[in-house]
């Protein structure tokens, strides 16, 4: 048997062999991982088609609402306001009423999203300068597509009154003084306003966050429910070695998904990366280092894949959608949920992707962003390592 | 082989306890293992040896007490301790989804071997594991018994000075097992110690010396020679009977029988030294009306001597006031 080595020869002994032990590690990770190559393909492939899926079921473009239209007037004047409320592609004439009741049951059935009503008379109240009410029903139960109509309907009734005073005016022989504020909007980044953009980072950061941090709390527990784990905790394996080991991997498979999933963006979503692809990249490892540790925990304080998955979905999905500012504006929370979502790694990921990924941004816009990923990165991974001792 | 007493020390463990809870797991135990000593803990499970293994090992915490492995104090310096072991468990843990040589070049890389030293070792052990080339075979397709030996030859990678093994040969076929007992004893003469717990009564036969173990507490330690003799000082018959319940309570029952106990589908049945012949006690069995189909003078086993140990009022002995013994490292305080 070899002799024991002097005390002085141990520490160096010891830290030469600290490169050897993470390689192994790392090395017998990848061949696992490439063992199995279904489980790979999942991982890399599930996140891609659930941007697929949610980016086309998940949108807040009100866009062909489906209405009724009822012309009771029947003049060129009524046919006129129709004609230019339907021209767009907000709304879809469904069916032209001849009388109110078959309005109100279409509405009941859901069947269109609002019923226009131009009453008899519009015309000849138009021109007489009188004030003329045109009725819209609307379906208030989906409440964003409500508000669309709303919101142009007002509009639309704003440029017709502007219309029939200018002519008034004209007739009349006096000329149109009056004032009138408009409003110019020029939208920067995304200038039709499409939520597609708006959505496709924040998803690509909740569909990674949950890929990556289920495949690492999944890959520690296996080895717990496999018995292999005890055989690492007797040998001289420090739980860094085993921890960096087992992760890394999971960092370059995460980049993987990243470059397929931004892919897919691009081809499907017209969603292209803007800034810089280096920017990204630090974003994305700095984000992968958290979602990692985060995995890492999850798998220490348990004890079987089953409840490591289902911890991982819980820790992941509704953080992520909830309190990252994907959907929802951080800024309208309540003041408790604001301070929990300082710990969700999401959060600073999506505004960082979305900076580079719509509006250019460079690295001093978004340096808070990557600075607070970092120190959740390492928080996450000190307590992970915490945990992960070497007793059972 | 050496004498036991001149032997250094390897494994010294001295009133270690380990609780969980109000349970005691492990109860006082003191006992020393020296050098190149095959060392087995004999007893049912649950009694406590996975639980002192997993200590010594440095997978639990004790809950007072100390031990030494190697030298290394096991509370205080696990970190070397763990370099200096090697551990198999019952329940095998090499990577199924590996090679064997993947399995080998992880578990060498884990012990920082590389290069030469890795390769020589590779070899020695696919040798012993009677795999040579079956290399790039995956481990989860080899049967039980060659995992078996291949996780073993995983643990002893690194040459460790001391080898822990628990329930090594649960599972695996008798001639299988048998062939990993040389092995085991081919390692103690190299020096290598080893302390190995076990249910298999028959094993512990290959023991140097066997601490029996009953719920937590250490029971006797001796050579399996010596507790066979001084646990049993009566004669001992094999008496086979057709109702086993029935006949346990008539021979219990007769003069100069001690004891009585189960052994497979027949009873053990101890009387005081020349107090019965076989004919003279299957004659008193079925006077008793027990349906005695036969008795015969049996040599004592260890399970008997376990039996007995463990039937004692105060079973559990303090290992210092054992008697003495031929050889053997000494037990503990």
């Amino acid at each position: 048997m070899n002799g024991q080595p002097a005390a002085g020869g141990w520490r160096a002994a010891l830290s030469v062999r600290w490169g050897h032990r993470f390689l192994a590690v790392l090395k017998k990770e990848f061949r696992q991982i490439g063992r199995d190559p279904l489980s790979l393909g999942l991982l890399i492939g599930v996140p891609s088609l659930l941007l697929l899926l949610y980016g086309y079921a998940l949108t807040f473009d009100v866009k062909h609402i489906a209405v009724a239209v009822l012309d009771e007037d029947r003049t060129p004047a009524s046919r006129a306001f129709l004609e230019a409320l339907l021209e767009n592609p907000y709304f879809d004439r469904t069916c032209a009423l001849e009388d109110r009741r078959k309005g109100d049951a279409l509405l009941l059935q859901g069947r269109v999203r609002s019923v226009i009503v131009v009453p008899r008379g519009f015309s000849t109240g138009l021109s007489r300068g009188e004030r003329v009410v045109v009725q819209a029903l609307v379906d208030g139960a989906d409440a964003t597509s409500a508000a669309t109509v709303e919101g142009y309907l007002h509009a639309l009734a704003e440029r017709v009154t502007r219309v029939a005073q200018e002519r008034t005016f004209a007739a009349t022989g006096l000329a149109p003084l009056l004032p009138v504020v408009l409003v110019e909007p020029r939208i920067w980044f995304n200038p039709d306003l499409e939520s597609g953009k708006f959505l496709v980072p924040g998803l690509i950061a909740m569909l990674l966050m949950l890929s990556c941090v289920i495949a690492t709390s999944l890959s520690i527990v296996r080895e717990k429910e496999r018995q292999t784990l005890e055989q690492m905790m007797v040998s001289p394996l420090r739980p860094i070695e085993f921890v960096l080991g087992k992760t890394a991997p999971y960092v370059l498979i995460g980049l993987v998904t990243m470059v397929v999933i931004l892919s897919v963006g691009y081809v499907f979503f017209d969603v292209a990366i803007r800034g810089s692809f280096l920017l990204l990249g630090v974003a994305t490892l700095l984000f992968l280092v958290a979602a990692l540790g985060m995995g890492v925990m999850i798998s220490s304080s348990t004890h079987s894949q089953q409840i490591a998955f289902q911890v991982a979905v819980i820790a992941t999905i509704l953080p992520s959608f909830l309190l990252s500012g994907f959907i929802f504006p951080i800024r309208n929370m309540p003041v408790v949920i604001q301070a929990v979502t300082y710990l969700v790694p999401p959060r600073y990921f999506v505004s960082a992707i979305r900076g580079v990924i719509l509006k250019d941004a460079t690295f001093a816009m978004i340096w808070p962003n990557l600075a607070a990923l970092l120190a959740l990165g390492v928080f996450f991974n000190l307590v992970a390592l915490r945990k992960t001792r070497k007793t059972l | 082989m050496e004498d036991g007493r001149q032997r250094e020390p390897m494994v010294v463990v001295n009133r270690l306890v380990k609780r969980f809870g109000s349970f005691t797991a492990v109860d006082d135990l003191s006992f020393t293992v020296g050098k190149g000593e095959v060392f087995g803990f004999l007893g049912p499970n649950g009694a406590g040896k996975s639980t002192t293994i997993r200590m010594l090992c440095g997978l639990l915490r004790s809950t007072s007490g100390t031990a030494t492995v190697a030298g290394h104090d096991i509370n205080g310096d696990p970190e070397r301790v763990r370099s200096q072991i090697g551990y198999m468990s019952q329940r095998f843990s090499l990577y199924r989804d590996l090679t064997v040589l993947e399995n080998i070049a992880f578990f060498g890389g884990v012990y920082g071997l590389s290069g030469e030293r890795l390769k020589a070792r590779e070899e020695a052990v696919m040798a012993m594991a009677g795999l040579s080339g079956f290399g790039g075979e995956l481990t989860g397709r080899l049967s039980g018994a060659v995992q078996q030996r291949l996780a073993l030859g995983c643990a002893l990678l690194h040459e460790p000075p001391v080898l822990f093994l628990d329930e090594p040969t649960s599972g695996v076929d008798p001639t299988s097992r048998r062939r990993f007992w040389d092995t085991i004893q081919d390692l103690a003469e190299q020096g290598v110690t080893v302390l190995v717990t076990t249910h298999f009564m028959d094993e512990a036969e290959f023991c140097e010396r066997v601490g029996l173990i009953n719920a937590g507490r250490l029971v006797a330690l001796d050579t399996p020679a010596s507790l066979r003799r001084e646990a049993v000082d009566e004669d001992l018959f094999e008496v086979a009977v057709a109702d086993l319940r029935a006949g346990h309570g008539r021979m219990a029952g007769i003069p100069g029988v001690q004891a009585v106990s189960y052994f497979g589908q027949s009873l053990h049945v101890f009387c005081r030294r020349g107090a019965h012949t076989a004919e003279s006690l299957a004659r008193a069995g079925r006077d008793r009306g027990a349906a005695v189909a036969g008795a015969r003078a049996v040599p004592v086993t260890l399970e008997d001597a376990f039996i007995r140990l463990v039937q004692r009022p105060g079973a559990a002995v303090d290992p210092a006031r054992q008697p003495p013994r031929q050889h053997g490292g000494g037990a503990g305080a």
